[in-house]
Protein backbone atom coordinates (compact mmCIF):
# COMPACT_ATOMS: atom_id res chain seq x y z
CA UNK A 1 0.00 0.00 0.00
CA UNK A 2 3.00 2.26 0.27
CA UNK A 3 4.59 3.94 -2.74
CA UNK A 4 7.91 2.48 -3.70
CA UNK A 5 10.39 5.07 -2.54
CA UNK A 6 11.23 5.49 1.13
CA UNK A 7 11.21 9.24 1.31
CA UNK A 8 7.70 10.00 0.19
CA UNK A 9 6.13 13.38 0.57
CA UNK A 10 3.60 11.79 2.84
CA UNK A 11 6.37 10.35 4.94
CA UNK A 12 8.08 13.69 5.33
CA UNK A 13 4.87 15.47 6.19
CA UNK A 14 3.87 12.74 8.63
CA UNK A 15 6.95 13.70 10.60
CA UNK A 16 5.81 17.29 10.70
CA UNK A 17 2.25 16.85 11.90
CA UNK A 18 -0.53 14.34 11.78
CA UNK A 19 -3.34 15.39 9.51
CA UNK A 20 -3.62 18.82 8.03
CA UNK A 21 -1.39 21.81 7.50
CA UNK A 22 1.46 22.68 9.79
CA UNK A 23 2.18 26.03 11.38
CA UNK A 24 4.87 27.70 9.35
CA UNK A 25 8.00 29.03 10.95
CA UNK A 26 8.12 32.79 10.59
CA UNK A 27 10.67 34.28 8.26
CA UNK A 28 12.87 37.07 9.65
CA UNK A 29 11.11 40.36 9.10
CA UNK A 30 14.28 41.96 7.80
CA UNK A 31 14.36 39.96 4.56
CA UNK A 32 13.33 42.23 1.72
CA UNK A 33 9.87 42.07 0.24
CA UNK A 34 9.04 42.76 -3.38
CA UNK A 35 8.25 46.38 -4.13
CA UNK A 36 4.57 45.65 -4.58
CA UNK A 37 4.26 43.68 -1.37
CA UNK A 38 6.23 46.27 0.59
CA UNK A 39 3.99 49.04 -0.69
CA UNK A 40 0.90 47.04 0.27
CA UNK A 41 2.28 46.37 3.75
CA UNK A 42 3.23 50.03 4.19
CA UNK A 43 -0.26 51.11 3.22
CA UNK A 44 -1.72 48.96 5.97
CA UNK A 45 0.96 49.94 8.47
CA UNK A 46 0.32 53.63 7.88
CA UNK A 47 3.47 54.52 9.84
CA UNK A 48 2.63 52.19 12.71
CA UNK A 49 5.17 49.67 13.99
CA UNK A 50 4.18 46.09 13.30
CA UNK A 51 4.86 43.86 16.30
CA UNK A 52 5.72 40.18 16.12
CA UNK A 53 3.64 37.44 17.63
CA UNK A 54 0.00 36.57 18.18
CA UNK A 55 -0.58 35.44 14.60
CA UNK A 56 -0.49 31.78 13.60
CA UNK A 57 -0.47 31.03 9.89
CA UNK A 58 -1.15 27.47 8.84
CA UNK A 59 -0.46 26.36 5.28
CA UNK A 60 1.06 23.34 3.60
CA UNK A 61 4.85 23.66 3.55
CA UNK A 62 4.73 22.41 -0.02
CA UNK A 63 1.61 23.21 -2.01
CA UNK A 64 0.57 20.29 -4.17
CA UNK A 65 -0.83 22.75 -6.67
CA UNK A 66 -0.42 26.50 -6.56
CA UNK A 67 -3.99 27.02 -7.73
CA UNK A 68 -5.56 25.85 -4.51
CA UNK A 69 -3.50 26.33 -1.37
CA UNK A 70 -5.51 25.98 1.84
CA UNK A 71 -4.51 28.50 4.51
CA UNK A 72 -5.73 29.14 8.03
CA UNK A 73 -5.00 32.25 10.07
CA UNK A 74 -5.65 32.66 13.77
CA UNK A 75 -4.81 35.60 16.02
CA UNK A 76 -4.71 35.53 19.81
CA UNK A 77 -7.36 37.95 21.01
CA UNK A 78 -10.21 38.00 23.54
CA UNK A 79 -12.45 39.35 20.78
CA UNK A 80 -14.37 41.60 23.15
CA UNK A 81 -15.83 44.94 22.17
CA UNK A 82 -12.91 46.63 23.89
CA UNK A 83 -10.19 44.36 22.54
CA UNK A 84 -10.59 42.51 19.29
CA UNK A 85 -9.02 41.95 15.90
CA UNK A 86 -10.59 44.41 13.47
CA UNK A 87 -8.93 43.37 10.23
CA UNK A 88 -6.60 40.70 8.95
CA UNK A 89 -4.69 41.34 5.71
CA UNK A 90 -2.99 38.64 3.70
CA UNK A 91 -0.42 39.45 1.03
CA UNK A 92 1.64 37.27 -1.27
CA UNK A 93 5.14 38.52 -1.92
CA UNK A 94 5.65 37.27 -5.48
CA UNK A 95 2.20 36.99 -6.99
CA UNK A 96 1.40 39.27 -9.95
CA UNK A 97 -0.40 41.49 -7.44
CA UNK A 98 0.27 41.18 -3.72
CA UNK A 99 -3.29 41.42 -2.40
CA UNK A 100 -4.80 38.13 -1.36
CA UNK A 101 -7.61 39.13 0.97
CA UNK A 102 -8.71 41.41 3.76
CA UNK A 103 -10.89 39.97 6.47
CA UNK A 104 -13.14 42.15 8.62
CA UNK A 105 -13.92 40.65 12.00
CA UNK A 106 -16.20 41.70 14.83
CA UNK A 107 -16.53 40.61 18.46
CA UNK A 108 -19.47 38.47 17.31
CA UNK A 109 -16.89 36.13 15.80
CA UNK A 110 -15.84 35.03 19.26
CA UNK A 111 -12.42 34.03 17.93
CA UNK A 112 -10.06 35.54 15.39
CA UNK A 113 -9.71 32.72 12.93
CA UNK A 114 -10.35 32.08 9.28
CA UNK A 115 -9.82 29.48 6.58
CA UNK A 116 -9.70 29.94 2.86
CA UNK A 117 -7.95 28.69 -0.28
CA UNK A 118 -5.58 30.87 -2.24
CA UNK A 119 -3.55 30.92 -5.43
CA UNK A 120 0.20 31.18 -5.32
CA UNK A 121 2.10 31.57 -8.56
CA UNK A 122 5.43 30.42 -7.19
CA UNK A 123 7.30 29.68 -3.98
CA UNK A 124 7.01 32.85 -1.91
CA UNK A 125 6.31 34.43 1.43
CA UNK A 126 2.84 35.02 2.73
CA UNK A 127 2.57 38.14 4.86
CA UNK A 128 -0.22 38.47 7.40
CA UNK A 129 -1.04 41.71 9.22
CA UNK A 130 -3.57 41.92 12.03
CA UNK A 131 -5.03 45.28 12.99
CA UNK A 132 -6.42 45.46 16.52
CA UNK A 133 -9.34 47.55 17.70
CA UNK A 134 -6.92 49.75 19.66
CA UNK A 135 -4.92 50.51 16.53
CA UNK A 136 -1.99 48.24 17.33
CA UNK A 137 -0.60 46.10 14.56
CA UNK A 138 0.89 42.62 14.40
CA UNK A 139 2.63 40.95 11.49
CA UNK A 140 4.00 37.58 10.49
CA UNK A 141 5.51 36.15 7.40
CA UNK A 142 6.20 32.60 6.24
CA UNK A 143 7.25 30.79 3.11
CA UNK A 144 5.06 28.40 1.16
CA UNK A 145 6.79 26.28 -1.44
CA UNK A 146 4.94 25.96 -4.71
CA UNK A 147 6.28 23.36 -7.06
CA UNK A 148 6.13 22.97 -10.77
CA UNK A 149 4.65 19.59 -11.40
CA UNK A 150 6.24 17.16 -13.76
CA UNK A 151 3.07 16.27 -15.59
CA UNK A 152 2.52 19.57 -17.33
CA UNK A 153 2.44 21.51 -14.05
CA UNK B 1 6.45 -46.18 -36.90
CA UNK B 2 7.15 -44.34 -33.65
CA UNK B 3 8.19 -41.21 -35.50
CA UNK B 4 4.81 -41.01 -37.22
CA UNK B 5 3.03 -41.53 -33.91
CA UNK B 6 5.06 -38.76 -32.28
CA UNK B 7 4.31 -36.39 -35.14
CA UNK B 8 0.65 -37.40 -35.00
CA UNK B 9 0.55 -36.73 -31.28
CA UNK B 10 2.27 -33.42 -31.86
CA UNK B 11 -0.28 -32.34 -34.43
CA UNK B 12 -3.14 -33.43 -32.21
CA UNK B 13 -1.71 -31.45 -29.30
CA UNK B 14 -1.32 -28.41 -31.49
CA UNK B 15 -4.85 -28.68 -32.71
CA UNK B 16 -6.11 -29.05 -29.16
CA UNK B 17 -4.19 -25.96 -28.11
CA UNK B 18 -5.60 -24.00 -31.02
CA UNK B 19 -9.08 -25.19 -30.20
CA UNK B 20 -8.66 -24.11 -26.57
CA UNK B 21 -7.36 -20.75 -27.66
CA UNK B 22 -10.43 -20.16 -29.74
CA UNK B 23 -12.73 -21.05 -26.86
CA UNK B 24 -11.46 -18.29 -24.56
CA UNK B 25 -8.40 -16.06 -24.62
CA UNK B 26 -6.17 -16.43 -21.58
CA UNK B 27 -7.10 -14.07 -18.73
CA UNK B 28 -4.72 -11.13 -18.82
CA UNK B 29 -2.31 -10.58 -15.95
CA UNK B 30 -2.09 -7.15 -14.40
CA UNK B 31 1.33 -5.56 -14.22
CA UNK B 32 0.27 -4.23 -10.81
CA UNK B 33 -1.71 -7.06 -9.20
CA UNK B 34 -2.49 -5.12 -6.00
CA UNK B 35 -3.18 -1.59 -7.20
CA UNK B 36 -3.10 1.45 -4.99
CA UNK B 37 -5.42 4.41 -5.41
CA UNK B 38 -4.15 7.84 -6.39
CA UNK B 39 -5.10 9.08 -2.94
CA UNK B 40 -2.04 7.32 -1.53
CA UNK B 41 0.09 9.66 -3.59
CA UNK B 42 -1.68 12.87 -2.57
CA UNK B 43 -0.71 15.26 0.21
CA UNK B 44 -2.68 15.32 3.47
CA UNK B 45 -4.04 18.78 2.58
CA UNK B 46 -5.49 17.52 -0.69
CA UNK B 47 -6.99 14.49 1.02
CA UNK B 48 -8.52 16.73 3.68
CA UNK B 49 -10.41 18.51 0.91
CA UNK B 50 -11.50 15.24 -0.69
CA UNK B 51 -12.62 13.54 2.49
CA UNK B 52 -15.06 16.26 3.47
CA UNK B 53 -18.17 16.43 1.29
CA UNK B 54 -18.58 20.08 2.13
CA UNK B 55 -15.00 21.13 1.46
CA UNK B 56 -14.84 19.08 -1.74
CA UNK B 57 -15.69 21.53 -4.57
CA UNK B 58 -16.79 18.59 -6.74
CA UNK B 59 -20.00 18.55 -4.75
CA UNK B 60 -20.97 21.75 -6.51
CA UNK B 61 -21.02 19.58 -9.63
CA UNK B 62 -22.92 16.87 -7.79
CA UNK B 63 -25.63 19.38 -6.93
CA UNK B 64 -25.81 20.57 -10.52
CA UNK B 65 -25.94 16.97 -11.67
CA UNK B 66 -28.79 16.20 -9.33
CA UNK B 67 -30.74 19.17 -10.68
CA UNK B 68 -30.06 18.05 -14.25
CA UNK B 69 -31.15 14.53 -13.37
CA UNK B 70 -34.55 15.81 -12.36
CA UNK B 71 -34.94 18.38 -15.11
CA UNK B 72 -37.15 17.64 -18.13
CA UNK B 73 -35.22 18.14 -21.33
CA UNK B 74 -35.75 17.31 -24.98
CA UNK B 75 -38.64 16.58 -27.28
CA UNK B 76 -39.85 13.54 -25.37
CA UNK B 77 -40.64 15.65 -22.30
CA UNK B 78 -38.64 13.38 -20.02
CA UNK B 79 -35.95 13.78 -17.42
CA UNK B 80 -33.41 11.14 -16.37
CA UNK B 81 -35.65 10.58 -13.36
CA UNK B 82 -38.64 9.78 -15.60
CA UNK B 83 -37.09 6.40 -16.39
CA UNK B 84 -34.48 5.99 -13.70
CA UNK B 85 -36.35 7.41 -10.71
CA UNK B 86 -34.12 8.01 -7.71
CA UNK B 87 -30.49 7.83 -8.80
CA UNK B 88 -29.41 6.96 -5.29
CA UNK B 89 -31.05 3.58 -5.84
CA UNK B 90 -31.01 2.99 -9.56
CA UNK B 91 -27.53 4.29 -10.30
CA UNK B 92 -25.93 2.42 -7.44
CA UNK B 93 -23.03 0.42 -8.85
CA UNK B 94 -23.32 1.82 -12.38
CA UNK B 95 -20.09 3.79 -12.45
CA UNK B 96 -18.31 0.86 -10.80
CA UNK B 97 -18.93 -1.29 -13.88
CA UNK B 98 -18.35 1.30 -16.57
CA UNK B 99 -17.13 1.28 -19.30
CA UNK B 100 -19.25 -1.67 -20.41
CA UNK B 101 -20.08 -3.52 -23.59
CA UNK B 102 -23.29 -2.25 -25.19
CA UNK B 103 -24.97 -5.26 -26.86
CA UNK B 104 -27.00 -3.28 -29.39
CA UNK B 105 -24.23 -0.91 -30.43
CA UNK B 106 -21.73 -3.78 -30.27
CA UNK B 107 -19.01 -1.73 -28.74
CA UNK B 108 -17.80 -0.63 -25.32
CA UNK B 109 -19.30 2.64 -24.10
CA UNK B 110 -18.25 4.97 -21.29
CA UNK B 111 -20.61 6.50 -18.75
CA UNK B 112 -20.46 9.80 -20.63
CA UNK B 113 -21.41 8.10 -23.87
CA UNK B 114 -24.25 6.21 -22.21
CA UNK B 115 -25.67 9.45 -20.82
CA UNK B 116 -25.66 10.89 -24.32
CA UNK B 117 -27.19 7.72 -25.75
CA UNK B 118 -30.06 8.09 -23.30
CA UNK B 119 -30.40 11.78 -24.07
CA UNK B 120 -30.41 11.49 -27.85
CA UNK B 121 -32.33 8.23 -28.22
CA UNK B 122 -34.82 8.42 -25.40
CA UNK B 123 -35.14 12.05 -24.37
CA UNK B 124 -34.84 13.70 -27.76
CA UNK B 125 -32.31 15.97 -26.15
CA UNK B 126 -29.01 17.03 -27.74
CA UNK B 127 -25.85 15.21 -26.75
CA UNK B 128 -23.74 17.11 -24.24
CA UNK B 129 -20.18 17.84 -25.37
CA UNK B 130 -17.58 15.55 -23.81
CA UNK B 131 -15.96 17.06 -20.73
CA UNK B 132 -18.45 19.92 -20.71
CA UNK B 133 -19.67 21.14 -17.35
CA UNK B 134 -23.24 19.86 -17.74
CA UNK B 135 -22.04 16.40 -18.75
CA UNK B 136 -19.43 16.26 -15.99
CA UNK B 137 -22.10 17.31 -13.51
CA UNK B 138 -24.35 14.40 -14.46
CA UNK B 139 -21.54 11.83 -14.52
CA UNK B 140 -20.19 13.07 -11.19
CA UNK B 141 -23.65 12.75 -9.67
CA UNK B 142 -24.00 9.24 -11.05
CA UNK B 143 -20.46 8.28 -10.05
CA UNK B 144 -21.10 9.37 -6.48
CA UNK B 145 -23.75 6.65 -6.23
CA UNK B 146 -20.99 4.05 -6.62
CA UNK B 147 -18.65 5.61 -4.08
CA UNK B 148 -16.96 2.96 -2.00
CA UNK B 149 -17.97 0.10 -4.29
CA UNK B 150 -15.20 -1.88 -5.97
CA UNK B 151 -14.44 -1.20 -9.61
CA UNK B 152 -15.76 -4.23 -11.46
CA UNK B 153 -15.74 -4.09 -15.25
CA UNK B 154 -16.46 -7.09 -17.45
CA UNK B 155 -13.83 -7.58 -20.13
CA UNK B 156 -15.00 -11.04 -21.19
CA UNK B 157 -16.67 -12.20 -24.38
CA UNK B 158 -17.47 -9.51 -26.95
CA UNK B 159 -15.84 -6.85 -24.78
CA UNK B 160 -12.45 -8.48 -24.98
CA UNK B 161 -11.26 -7.04 -28.32
CA UNK B 162 -11.90 -3.51 -27.03
CA UNK B 163 -9.96 -4.31 -23.88
CA UNK B 164 -7.11 -5.63 -26.03
CA UNK B 165 -7.12 -2.46 -28.10
CA UNK B 166 -6.94 -0.40 -24.93
CA UNK B 167 -4.08 -2.50 -23.62
CA UNK B 168 -2.20 -2.01 -26.87
CA UNK B 169 -2.67 1.74 -26.64
CA UNK B 170 -1.43 1.72 -23.05
CA UNK B 171 1.73 -0.13 -24.01
CA UNK B 172 2.53 1.77 -27.20
CA UNK B 173 5.30 4.32 -26.92
CA UNK B 174 4.24 7.67 -28.27
CA UNK B 175 5.13 11.29 -28.52
CA UNK B 176 8.38 13.14 -28.79
CA UNK B 177 9.36 11.73 -25.40
CA UNK B 178 8.63 8.24 -26.74
CA UNK B 179 6.96 6.99 -23.60
CA UNK B 180 4.13 4.57 -22.94
CA UNK B 181 1.61 5.09 -20.14
CA UNK B 182 3.43 2.47 -18.13
CA UNK B 183 6.72 4.36 -18.39
CA UNK B 184 5.45 6.58 -15.60
CA UNK B 185 2.61 4.66 -14.03
CA UNK B 186 4.10 1.17 -13.93
CA UNK B 187 7.85 1.64 -14.09
CA UNK B 188 8.14 4.74 -11.94
CA UNK B 189 5.20 5.15 -9.59
CA UNK B 190 6.32 6.38 -6.19
CA UNK B 191 9.14 8.36 -7.77
CA UNK B 192 9.21 12.06 -8.41
CA UNK B 193 8.88 13.61 -11.82
CA UNK B 194 10.15 17.08 -10.97
CA UNK B 195 7.93 17.75 -7.96
CA UNK B 196 5.06 15.46 -8.93
CA UNK B 197 4.86 12.19 -7.06
CA UNK B 198 3.89 9.69 -9.76
CA UNK B 199 0.86 7.56 -9.00
CA UNK B 200 -0.08 4.22 -10.52
CA UNK B 201 -2.52 6.04 -12.78
CA UNK B 202 -5.59 4.34 -11.37
CA UNK B 203 -8.86 5.76 -12.64
CA UNK B 204 -11.07 4.87 -9.68
CA UNK B 205 -11.26 8.51 -8.58
CA UNK B 206 -12.63 9.95 -11.79
CA UNK B 207 -14.47 12.22 -12.40
CA UNK B 208 -12.19 14.22 -10.18
CA UNK B 209 -11.83 17.82 -9.06
CA UNK B 210 -8.43 18.72 -10.40
CA UNK B 211 -6.76 21.46 -8.39
CA UNK B 212 -4.77 22.51 -11.42
CA UNK B 213 -7.88 23.02 -13.55
CA UNK B 214 -10.02 24.15 -10.61
CA UNK B 215 -12.93 22.16 -11.93
CA UNK B 216 -14.21 18.62 -12.22
CA UNK B 217 -12.57 16.88 -15.14
CA UNK B 218 -13.43 13.65 -16.90
CA UNK B 219 -10.87 10.87 -17.22
CA UNK B 220 -10.47 11.43 -20.94
CA UNK B 221 -9.57 15.06 -20.37
CA UNK B 222 -6.69 13.86 -18.22
CA UNK B 223 -5.73 11.24 -20.80
CA UNK B 224 -5.41 14.00 -23.37
CA UNK B 225 -3.19 15.82 -20.92
CA UNK B 226 -1.01 12.74 -20.46
CA UNK B 227 -0.47 12.34 -24.19
CA UNK B 228 0.27 16.05 -24.50
CA UNK B 229 2.75 15.74 -21.65
CA UNK B 230 4.83 13.25 -23.60
CA UNK B 231 4.55 15.68 -26.52
CA UNK B 232 2.33 13.42 -28.52
CA UNK B 233 -0.80 14.16 -30.48
CA UNK B 234 -3.76 13.32 -28.33
CA UNK B 235 -6.66 11.49 -29.94
CA UNK B 236 -10.05 13.17 -29.45
CA UNK B 237 -11.98 12.75 -26.23
CA UNK B 238 -14.97 10.50 -26.72
CA UNK B 239 -13.31 8.71 -29.61
CA UNK B 240 -12.60 5.02 -30.03
CA UNK B 241 -8.99 5.03 -28.83
CA UNK B 242 -9.65 6.77 -25.54
CA UNK B 243 -12.81 4.79 -24.96
CA UNK B 244 -10.88 1.55 -25.29
CA UNK B 245 -8.08 2.94 -23.14
CA UNK B 246 -10.56 3.97 -20.47
CA UNK B 247 -11.92 0.42 -20.53
CA UNK B 248 -8.44 -1.00 -20.08
CA UNK B 249 -7.69 1.47 -17.28
CA UNK B 250 -10.84 0.46 -15.44
CA UNK B 251 -9.71 -3.16 -15.50
CA UNK B 252 -6.29 -2.06 -14.20
CA UNK B 253 -8.09 -0.54 -11.24
CA UNK B 254 -10.35 -3.56 -10.73
CA UNK B 255 -11.11 -4.02 -7.06
CA UNK B 256 -10.21 -0.50 -5.97
CA UNK B 257 -13.09 1.36 -4.36
CA UNK B 258 -14.73 4.01 -6.49
CA UNK B 259 -13.58 7.31 -5.04
CA UNK B 260 -15.44 9.72 -7.25
CA UNK B 261 -15.64 12.54 -6.78
CA UNK B 262 -12.06 12.66 -5.65
CA UNK B 263 -9.69 15.63 -5.47
CA UNK B 264 -6.41 15.35 -7.28
CA UNK B 265 -3.68 17.87 -7.97
CA UNK C 1 -21.45 39.49 -19.32
CA UNK C 2 -20.07 38.54 -15.94
CA UNK C 3 -19.36 34.93 -15.06
CA UNK C 4 -22.27 33.34 -13.23
CA UNK C 5 -22.20 33.34 -9.45
CA UNK C 6 -23.10 29.75 -8.80
CA UNK C 7 -25.03 28.05 -6.09
CA UNK C 8 -23.67 28.84 -2.63
CA UNK C 9 -23.32 26.18 0.06
CA UNK C 10 -23.37 27.07 3.71
CA UNK C 11 -22.77 24.76 6.64
CA UNK C 12 -23.80 25.62 10.17
CA UNK C 13 -23.43 22.96 12.82
CA UNK C 14 -26.67 21.38 14.02
CA UNK C 15 -26.68 21.17 17.81
CA UNK C 16 -25.41 24.53 18.99
CA UNK C 17 -25.36 25.54 22.65
CA UNK C 18 -25.72 29.16 23.69
CA UNK C 19 -22.30 30.73 24.09
CA UNK C 20 -20.59 28.17 21.89
CA UNK C 21 -18.20 29.41 19.19
CA UNK C 22 -19.10 27.59 16.01
CA UNK C 23 -17.40 27.40 12.64
CA UNK C 24 -19.42 28.58 9.66
CA UNK C 25 -18.25 27.18 6.37
CA UNK C 26 -19.17 28.49 2.96
CA UNK C 27 -18.40 27.44 -0.58
CA UNK C 28 -19.60 29.03 -3.76
CA UNK C 29 -19.19 28.08 -7.38
CA UNK C 30 -17.29 30.80 -9.24
CA UNK C 31 -14.47 30.77 -11.76
CA UNK C 32 -12.57 33.68 -10.12
CA UNK C 33 -10.99 34.79 -13.39
CA UNK C 34 -7.77 36.50 -12.42
CA UNK C 35 -7.23 38.78 -15.37
CA UNK C 36 -3.82 37.19 -15.90
CA UNK C 37 -4.84 34.49 -18.34
CA UNK C 38 -4.87 34.75 -22.10
CA UNK C 39 -7.22 33.08 -24.54
CA UNK C 40 -6.27 31.10 -27.65
CA UNK C 41 -5.89 34.28 -29.67
CA UNK C 42 -3.55 35.80 -27.08
CA UNK C 43 -6.00 38.37 -25.75
CA UNK C 44 -6.19 38.84 -21.99
CA UNK C 45 -9.26 37.28 -20.40
CA UNK C 46 -10.61 40.10 -18.27
CA UNK C 47 -10.70 39.85 -14.50
CA UNK C 48 -14.04 38.67 -13.15
CA UNK C 49 -14.08 37.70 -9.52
CA UNK C 50 -16.22 37.67 -6.44
CA UNK C 51 -14.72 40.63 -4.65
CA UNK C 52 -16.72 40.71 -1.42
CA UNK C 53 -18.29 38.25 0.97
CA UNK C 54 -20.48 39.41 3.81
CA UNK C 55 -22.08 37.53 6.65
CA UNK C 56 -24.91 39.27 8.49
CA UNK C 57 -26.64 37.96 11.57
CA UNK C 58 -30.03 39.46 12.26
CA UNK C 59 -29.20 42.29 9.89
CA UNK C 60 -25.79 43.17 11.34
CA UNK C 61 -22.52 42.40 9.58
CA UNK C 62 -20.51 40.02 11.74
CA UNK C 63 -17.81 39.01 9.26
CA UNK C 64 -16.73 40.21 5.85
CA UNK C 65 -13.98 39.47 3.39
CA UNK C 66 -12.55 41.45 0.50
CA UNK C 67 -11.35 38.93 -2.07
CA UNK C 68 -8.58 39.47 -4.60
CA UNK C 69 -7.86 37.36 -7.72
CA UNK C 70 -5.47 35.36 -5.54
CA UNK C 71 -8.43 33.59 -3.96
CA UNK C 72 -8.92 30.18 -5.59
CA UNK C 73 -11.83 29.37 -7.86
CA UNK C 74 -14.92 28.10 -6.06
CA UNK C 75 -14.04 30.23 -3.03
CA UNK C 76 -14.06 28.50 0.31
CA UNK C 77 -14.44 30.79 3.32
CA UNK C 78 -14.78 29.58 6.91
CA UNK C 79 -15.02 31.81 9.94
CA UNK C 80 -16.07 31.56 13.60
CA UNK C 81 -19.21 32.89 15.23
CA UNK C 82 -20.21 33.08 18.85
CA UNK C 83 -23.75 31.76 19.07
CA UNK C 84 -25.52 33.76 21.75
CA UNK C 85 -29.07 33.72 20.50
CA UNK C 86 -31.00 32.10 17.67
CA UNK C 87 -31.52 34.10 14.51
CA UNK C 88 -31.15 34.36 10.79
CA UNK C 89 -27.92 34.54 8.86
CA UNK C 90 -27.66 36.17 5.48
CA UNK C 91 -24.56 35.53 3.39
CA UNK C 92 -23.89 37.63 0.31
CA UNK C 93 -21.31 37.24 -2.41
CA UNK C 94 -20.75 40.23 -4.73
CA UNK C 95 -18.75 40.22 -7.97
CA UNK C 96 -16.76 42.88 -9.80
CA UNK C 97 -19.85 43.92 -11.74
CA UNK C 98 -21.73 44.59 -8.53
CA UNK C 99 -24.04 41.61 -8.98
CA UNK C 100 -24.67 39.59 -5.88
CA UNK C 101 -26.12 36.33 -4.71
CA UNK C 102 -27.33 35.57 -1.21
CA UNK C 103 -28.12 32.59 0.93
CA UNK C 104 -29.94 32.59 4.22
CA UNK C 105 -29.77 30.10 7.00
CA UNK C 106 -31.29 30.00 10.44
CA UNK C 107 -29.23 29.41 13.53
CA UNK C 108 -31.09 27.33 16.06
CA UNK C 109 -29.87 26.80 19.58
CA UNK C 110 -30.13 23.42 21.25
Amino acid sequence: MIPRTNTTRRGVLALAAAGAAISLLPVPATAQLSAGAQAAVDRVRNNRTAQEGRITLRAPPIAENGNTVPIAVSVESPMTAADHVARIHVFADKNPTPDVATFHLTPACGRAQLDTRIRLGQTQDLIVLAEMSDGSLFMTRAEVKVTIGGCGG
Amino acid sequence: MRKVAVVGFGIAALMAAVALAQVAPPPPQRAIPDPVSGRQFATPETLAIQDDDFLNPAFLWVEEGEEAWNRVEGTAGQSCASCHNDARETMRGVRARMPAYHPRLQRVVTLEQQVNICRTERMGAPALPIDSRPLNAITTYIALQSRGMPVNVDISGPARPFFDAGERFYNTRRGQLDMRCGSCHEDNYGRYLRADLLSQGMSNGFPTYRLKEQRVISLQFRLQGCVNDVRGEAPPMGGEEFTNLEFYLAWRAQGLPVESPSVRR
Amino acid sequence: MAAPIGQPRVRLPAQVRAGEIIEIRTLISHVMETGQRRDQAGAVIPRDIIRRFEAKFEGETVFAMDLAPAISANPYIAFPFKAERPGRFEFTWTNDAGESRSATQDLRLA
